[in-house]
């Protein structure tokens, strides 16, 4: 198995502040990666330390299987190979589309550079728009523009800055399904930047939680919803509540809501306390059930509700019903727990 | 969340960057600490002379100069502000630019237009005695030679500045806080006194003091009334006494007014910018007017539009039609050739300049290189006369300096090597105008975002050729307005040109001050029409920005 970026133990300091703490991570070729996080957590500075704009303070970042960024090496962002798409987009005012996209393309032949242009116009839905300026585009065109530019020079590596973060919440994630469509139509490898869950699993194969400058967990936007390795990345990733819990038998673990059975790790002892992550599909509302909880709260959500539920001794869980179960705030309705995935942390203090 | 440091890895060069653009600036600054080492300089003789005798006059006249301009600049320019942005009236459209014209009318030349005009042997006075059969003494005419005349000409000439800054304020109020006021039971004008006025206050201020920095500059208007001030002051006392010690102690004085101006004007336009209620722009609130009202407010704008560009432009044009044949001659063509040579190659070393700081500033990131442009850009503020002063003092030390050496190691006397030249003159243009190109350059810079940069970076390109493909496409505007601006400041600046040109050198202002001086006002009309007509081109540049920048109207 090859990989198309490496990235080993890296370390970016900013003056005496440690941004970057020893970060690791592969992606293969014509994958898509993202790099998720909440704002601050050293993700943007990831991306500009593999585009060369940050020196590595430690480790190491291989391309292509070539050594770019080292303690004492920093290969120039220009001759990296990569493309990049910026938050902002950084088109060049003065140039006009078709213009924008052959900026990289200097030194192919002419015949070959119109033809590549012509066919990144196709590709991003931008035939029409060769001769226009960028301040005549709305904001998805201006997007696409960006797109068509960073990849015109077939980069081994295409980096995206919150390529999504001034378009509309609904445009998101059609764009970024549009977006991934032209990356795998090409066979891209890309890596993006977000804080938006949905936009990276619209778009990414493989994402990195980041937290304060590490990388919490690695894997599919799947397994992070289910199978969250820590406290982060289960509050950080979709919604649900942390319950305590005791552990029951060496499959199943006892809460007020009843027995869930799962995977434990070896070590548990019988008896020992936890906590579990309980996410709202995880509760069902059935009015057969002898368990009840009193509606505290609840938000319309189109298909379903969401109902933020108080239960006897105190403890509260959300519940995902579908719409038309239509409930009073106050009201007293049944609920049982149906848990694929059972997740359990040390209990906290 | 990542600087938006620009960072490059690759030049080498940067390293000697930051020591040069702090040198440029200690360079630049020479001539302002010179004069103010002066402060603290012991007093000779004509010192304790000029303290005895002229000193109170040149404070009390400077203050009152001072105060009559406020005054004028104040109503002229706040009125048509006013008017212009938040009323409607017939002619709106055409007042908002063309009360820009009088920028483009410098002081000197105003004043013996106005002299030519109204004097005893003017063609008003003569017309009025043609007329009543009166004789001299018979009846009273203002006199236009004198406090009050100069502060009636540099009023109309600098009323701009409040005016442009003060529109700029109103316009950007929200039409919400106008609008509050009404609904809260103010009328027009109680909503402009007590809402729209404390608003645009900070703007107006800093125009205000722009308007007195130009104040305490002029030397060409006070001179030719004769009126003792500070700048004519200096240049009795350097020229007629001979003593560079007092005249640069007398600069060091004016200096301290001409600083709390520039701290006033800073605090000031910062603190504007914290009066900026809001980003919306809806449409303005205009008041209407209408019969009589319109007519009030179309006079009102008419006036310093008429007596501060039409009216000396006309008399200009008369006297140039009558003498530009004798006037335009083989020594005009000179006159003309040696302005251009000047000008052009002041403002093309003023734009590099300023390039290789802003630039500097923008890579390097360093507060440092920040702290040395503000101090460069002191330079505006300070009188022409105050710099030439500062300048031939440390170049006529060095040139001695050097002589001494040379003749006593060589047996070579290399003579007044840097005083006397050329270089001298255009050091000088230099710490006076390099502000105005780095204000304009750096306009054009911030409209480059760093992630340009580094977007051509990924896309595969060097740093010279980001250079030529991104930057100077995009800086390619701000670099011509900044060319033009500095060569018309140097064509109309005055006293530094006096004093620093080379022996027999002269400009277009300085030929048209010199011929007014000699009461040949109708022959000195050529070169004044001339400065004038060029000095419109900035304005017109001026004009034009301002009325594509307005959002939403």
């Amino acid at each position: 198995m090859t990989f198309q970026l490496e990235v080993e133990n890296l370390v970016v300091r900013y003056d005496d502040y440690q941004v970057l703490n020893q970060i690791s991570f592969a992606l293969e070729s014509a994958k898509i990666g993202c790099i998720l996080g909440p704002s601050g957590c050293g993700k943007t500075t990831v991306l500009r330390a593999i585009a060369g704009f940050e020196p590595a303070f430690g480790g190491r970042i291989l391309i292509d299987q070539i050594e770019v960024s080292s303690s004492h090496y920093c290969m120039a962002t220009e001759r990296r190979n990569i493309g990049m798409i910026f938050q902002d987009f950084a088109l060049f005012p003065h140039l006009t589309v078709a213009d924008n996209i052959r900026f990289g393309l200097k030194s192919w032949p002419a015949k070959e550079r119109q033809e590549r242009v012509q066919e990144l116009l196709a590709m991003t839905g931008m035939l029409a728009y060769g001769q226009a300026y960028p301040h005549q585009l709305s904001g998805g065109q201006q997007q696409r523009v960006a797109l068509a530019r960073a990849m015109a020079p077939r980069p081994g590596l295409l980096l995206m800055d919150e390529p999504f973060s001034s378009m509309d919440v609904d445009l998101r994630e059609q764009l970024a399904r549009e977006v991934r469509d032209i990356l795998k139509q090409e066979n891209i490898t890309a890596i993006l930047v977000t804080h938006d869950q949905h936009e990276a699993f619209a778009l990414a194969d493989e994402i990195c939680v980041m937290n304060e400058g590490r990388i919490e967990q690695r894997d599919s936007g799947y397994n992070l919803y289910h199978q969250p390795v820590n406290r982060f990345v289960a509050d950080f990733i979709g919604q649900g509540v942390i319950i305590p819990a005791t552990i029951e038998s060496r499959n199943s673990v006892r809460t007020e809501l009843g027995s869930i059975e799962g995977k434990l790790p070896p070590q548990r002892e019988k008896g020992a306390l936890v906590d579990v992550l309980i996410r709202p599909d995880d509760v069902i509302h059935d009015d057969d059930s002898s368990e009840t909880a009193i509606v505290v709260d609840k938000s319309f959500r189109g298909a379903d509700f969401l109902y933020f539920l108080r239960m006897d001794s105190g403890i509260e869980v959300m519940c995902l019903a579908p719409s038309h179960h239509n409930h009073k705030i106050n009201e007293r309705i049944g609920i049982r727990l149906d848990v694929d995935h059972l997740v359990i942390f040390d209990r906290s203090n | 969340m990542a600087k938006s440091k620009i960072r490059s890895p690759v030049s080498r060069l940067e390293g000697l960057w930051q020591p040069s653009i702090l040198l440029t600036a200690l360079v630049f600054s020479i001539p302002v600490l010179t004069i103010a080492s002066f402060l603290l300089h012991p007093s000779g003789d004509i010192w304790q002379h000029l303290v005895d005798t002229v000193l109170a006059d040149y404070l009390l006249n400077s203050v009152l100069l001072m105060t009559g301009v406020g005054l004028g600049t104040f109503s002229m320019g706040v009125t048509c502000a006013w008017l212009t942005s938040l009323c409607q009236f017939p002619g709106k459209k055409f007042f908002i630019w063309t009360l820009l014209l009088p920028l483009a009318m410098p002081a000197y030349i105003i004043a013996y237009t106005y002299t030519g005009m109204f004097d005893f042997a003017g063609p008003v006075q003569t017309q009025i005695r043609d007329w009543t059969g009166w004789e001299y003494g018979d009846y009273f005419f203002p006199e236009i030679r004198s406090l009050g005349g100069a502060i009636a000409m540099l009023s109309l000439v600098l009323y701009p500045y409040v005016y442009l800054l003060a529109r700029a304020a109103f316009i950007e109020q929200s039409i919400c806080v106008i609008e509050v006021s009404r609904t809260l039971g103010c009328s027009v004008w109680a909503s402009f006194y007590r809402v729209a006025l404390p608003l645009a206050r900070p703007a107006i201020v800093a125009g205000l003091s722009l308007a007195l920095m130009e104040t305490l500059a002029d030397y060409g208007t006070v001179s030719y009334f004769g009126i003792g001030v500070f700048t004519t002051g200096i240049f009795r006392t350097w020229f007629g006494l001979g003593d560079s010690a007092a005249a640069a102690k007398l600069a060091a004085i004016l200096l301290l007014f001409v600083f709390s101006l520039v701290v006033i004007e800073r605090w000031s336009r910062q603190r504007a910018q914290y009066h900026h209620t809001t980003n919306r722009y809806s449409q303005l609130p205009v008041y209407r007017l209408t019969g009589a009202r319109a007519l009030i407010a179309c006079v009102a704008c008419a006036l310093p539009l008429i007596f501060g560009f039409i009216l000396p432009a006309f008399q200009l044009s008369l006297w140039a039609i009558d003498t530009y044949a004798v006037m335009i001659d083989s020594s005009f063509f000179k006159l003309v050739l040696h302005t251009i040579l000047l000008g052009v190659s002041t403002a093309l070393l003023a734009v590099l300049l300023a390039l290789f700081m802003v630039y500097g500033r923008r890579v390097l990131a360093s507060k440092l290189v920040y702290a040395s442009i503000r101090v460069v850009a002191i330079g505006y503020a300070v009188p022409g006369t105050i710099i030439a002063v500062g300048v031939i003092i440390p170049l006529t030390w060095f040139d001695n300096t050097l002589d001494s050496y040379m003749r006593e190691h060589f047996d070579v006397s290399t003579g007044l090597l840097l005083s006397g030249s050329l270089f001298a003159l255009m050091f000088a243009y230099l710490v006076r105008f390099l502000a105005v190109s780095i204000q304009s350059v750096e306009s054009g810079l911030v409209k480059i975002k760093p992630s340009m940069d580094e977007a051509a970076r990924s896309l595969g390109r060097k740093s010279a050729d980001i250079l030529f493909n991104v930057h100077l496409p995009l800086m390619k505007g701000s670099v011509l307005t900044a060319l033009l601006i500095v060569f018309v400041d140097v064509m109309k600046e005055l006293p530094a040109t006096l004093i620093l040109r080379p022996f027999n050198f002269n400009t277009l202002a300085v030929r048209a001050f010199e011929l007014a001086s000699d009461e040949r006002l109708a022959d000195s009309s050529t070169a004044a029409l001339m400065i004038v007509v060029v000095g419109l081109l900035p304005v017109i540049l001026l004009s034009k920005s301002i009325a594509s920048s307005r959002a939403g109207s």
